[in-house]
């Protein structure tokens, strides 16, 4: 039972980008076809979630061909959860984007790489299949180079070669793995890996290419010893390329790795799991190290979102419904507030001409509405309770509890304190205290409303966890119980 | 035949390693090149280099060989062209723009822009 519905939230960015690329003369149509798009992605994605809520997994096999043999997608509760964020990212990117980005941007395909970027990230969080899921990386990573060197200054040619690097090392490691995989295993499929490593065991050997995917996940998903490409890069492009990266990139790492611990490996969680509880709580240590350190906004959040990733993993690691559900909850929200939160520091950088804490202050004299904003994003990335950052802790720590893991239980709580401090530095700095000189008083009217609505979204989120805890709970369901998972993907033969 | 194709690939991945440490930019590349082609040999390799008719259903051969490995290889190749010329003109450009292609001088901290 294929249901084309699945590939809907991934064809429309595609069809978007690829027609993008016709109009790059023309800056007007761009920003008119790309919002159309991503509404359209929106819709879509929206649908989906409501059909996986109301129908249970959705599976297409493309070109007709029975899993495990042809290409699967399949749209669980998780995916379309993730999928749904992602095109709400999308579309408040682009409209940010109009702003910021500046002409010269805007006439060398900006639009169309970001439409690839969505294409990418869906894709990865839709497919079933391990080699696709290489493929889907590369398309995002693809995208992600032009996104980042677009504009050529020289910070940005320096940093994108780091990070290409990087990531080409860690694409070749990922196809390496998918190589020992298939040699182990003989399948891609990521259902039937999970059905013939319970029958015949999760051997030495698989135990050691669970922990290679760690390693390439980890790369991009930014993990304890592997982030270190991360505050650069990110800091390079402008705050709109930086939000999309913030609030996607990473995340797809945190997504394969959850996918990869919760459905294939699971049958040596002491060593596997140990693993990574104890790299999700080096993790948060060392980011809130750096967030605290930096007097740079966007410093400040890039090392925020590291100590997000840990916070994820944590509840990935402990296993246990509360803490995937936990992991769940702070993983969409940590999406929306990463966005709101770059939007904002690109507000700051753009009206004070420098990033530097040090240089700015008294901005909530002229910027109301942006100062209360950052407030409220912070309290919400700290995790004060009526916003959308509170019950996803709350319940990774509750699982961590359970767990017996009191000591990265407690990190994660003494976490939150420094996180607070952090951004609660900069809205001290930047927004009160003594007014510093300004060129003018440029408008920001159209750059505030993309980070409203995505404030808006978190505080909804948080206010209307009754009405999203269905949802919630039945992807944290099919991560606990694969038989789910496999039953829907390989049922009818 | 496995086991020599497999030193082939530590042969490649030994080289690439070397290349990808030397500190000039089109090194890196090449390396990164090697790099890529040890991992595509290594899924030709860990596929199973049964010998085999064309995987034909019709045929009615004795035994096939895998095609799975080969569509596997022929995608990492594109991609890996792909991102291979990428990446060469963006040294290319980078050189025009900060006049090196000495990693040690592509440093950056917040002081220096």
């Amino acid at each position: 039972m294929s249901n084309n519905l699945v590939m809907m939230p991934l064809i429309f960015p595609l069809i978007g980008g690829i027609l993008l690329i016709f109009f790059n003369k023309k800056p007007i149509v761009q920003r008119i076809l790309s919002v159309i798009f991503s509404i359209a992605a929106l819709t879509a994605s929206s649908i989906l979630v409501w059909t996986v809520h109301k129908n249970g997994i959705q599976i297409v096999e493309i070109g007709g061909w029975a899993p495990p043999y042809g290409i699967t997608f399949v749209a669980d509760m998780y995916a379309s959860l993730l999928v749904l964020t992602t095109s709400i990212i999308g579309l408040t990117g682009v409209l940010y984007s109009f702003r910021t980005v500046g002409k010269a941007r805007e006439y060398f395909f900006y639009y169309p790489a970001v439409q690839f970027l969505l294409t990418g990230v869906t894709g990865a969080f839709l497919t079933g299949d391990i080699f696709n899921l290489f493929v889907f990386f590369e398309v995002l990573l693809m995208a992600s180079y032009v996104l980042m060197v677009l504009g050529g200054t020289k910070r940005q040619l320096r940093e994108s070669i780091k990070y290409i690097a990087v990531n080409i090392f860690s694409s070749a490691l990922f196809v390496i793995t998918v190589a020992f995989l298939y040699a182990v295993t003989g399948t891609l499929n990521m259902a039937d890996l999970s059905v013939k490593i319970s029958e015949n065991g999760q051997s030495g050997l698989l135990t050691v290419i669970a922990i290679l995917f760690l390693i390439v996940f980890g790369m991009k998903g930014a993990i304890f010893p592997l982030y270190f490409w991360m505050p650069g890069s990110y800091q390079a492009p402008p705050a709109a390329v930086s939000a999309l990266f913030g609030a996607l990139l990473t995340k797809v790492g945190v997504y394969a790795i959850t996918r990869v611990y919760t459905l294939i490996f699971i049958h040596d969680k002491a060593f596997t799991h140990g693993i990574l509880a104890w790299l999700a709580a080096l993790t948060i240590l060392f980011g809130v190290i750096g967030a605290i350190a930096y007097w740079d906004v966007k410093k400040i959040v890039i090392y925020n979102i590291i100590t997000a990733v840990g916070v994820i993993l944590f509840g990935v690691a402990v296993a246990n419904p509360a803490g995937i559900e936990g992991s769940i909850y702070y993983l969409l929200h940590d999406m929306i507030i990463k966005g709101a939160l770059f939007f904002l520091a690109g507000i700051m950088i753009s009206i004070t001409g420098t990033s530097n804490l040090k240089k700015m202050g008294g901005l909530i004299q002229h910027y109301p509405l942006a100062g209360w904003m950052f407030f409220l994003s912070a309290i919400a990335l700290a995790g004060i309770p009526p916003l959308s950052g509170f019950i996803g802790k709350l319940k990774v720590i509750q699982g961590g509890f359970e767990a017996g893991e009191y000591a990265i239980s407690l990190v994660v709580l003494l976490s939150s304190l420094l996180v607070l401090y952090s951004v609660m530095k900069i809205f001290i700095n930047g927004f009160w205290g003594e007014e510093k000189p300004i060129n003018g008083n440029p408008s920001v009217k159209g750059m505030v409303y993309p980070a409203v609505i995505l404030v808006a979204l978190s505080a909804a989120f948080g206010l209307g966890t009754e009405f999203i805890a269905p949802f919630i709970t039945q992807a944290s369901e099919t991560l606990l119980d694969p038989s789910i998972y496999i039953e829907a993907v390989l049922k009818e033969q | 035949m496995e086991v020599m194709m497999s030193i082939v690939c530590g042969i490649l991945f030994m080289a690439a390693t070397y290349l990808m440490l030397s500190k000039s930019l089109l090194r890196i590349i090449i390396g990164t090149g090697l790099l890529s082609h040890g991992a595509h040999l290594l899924i030709l390799t860990m596929g199973g280099l049964k010998g085999g008719a064309a995987p034909l259903l019709g045929e009615k051969a004795k035994s096939y060989v895998d095609p799975l490995p080969q569509a596997l290889i022929l995608t990492a190749i594109v991609i890996s062209f792909g991102v291979t010329a990428f990446m060469l003109v963006l040294a290319y450009r980078s050189y025009q723009e900060l006049g090196t292609d000495n990693m040690d001088h592509m440093r950056g901290t917040d002081s220096h822009e």
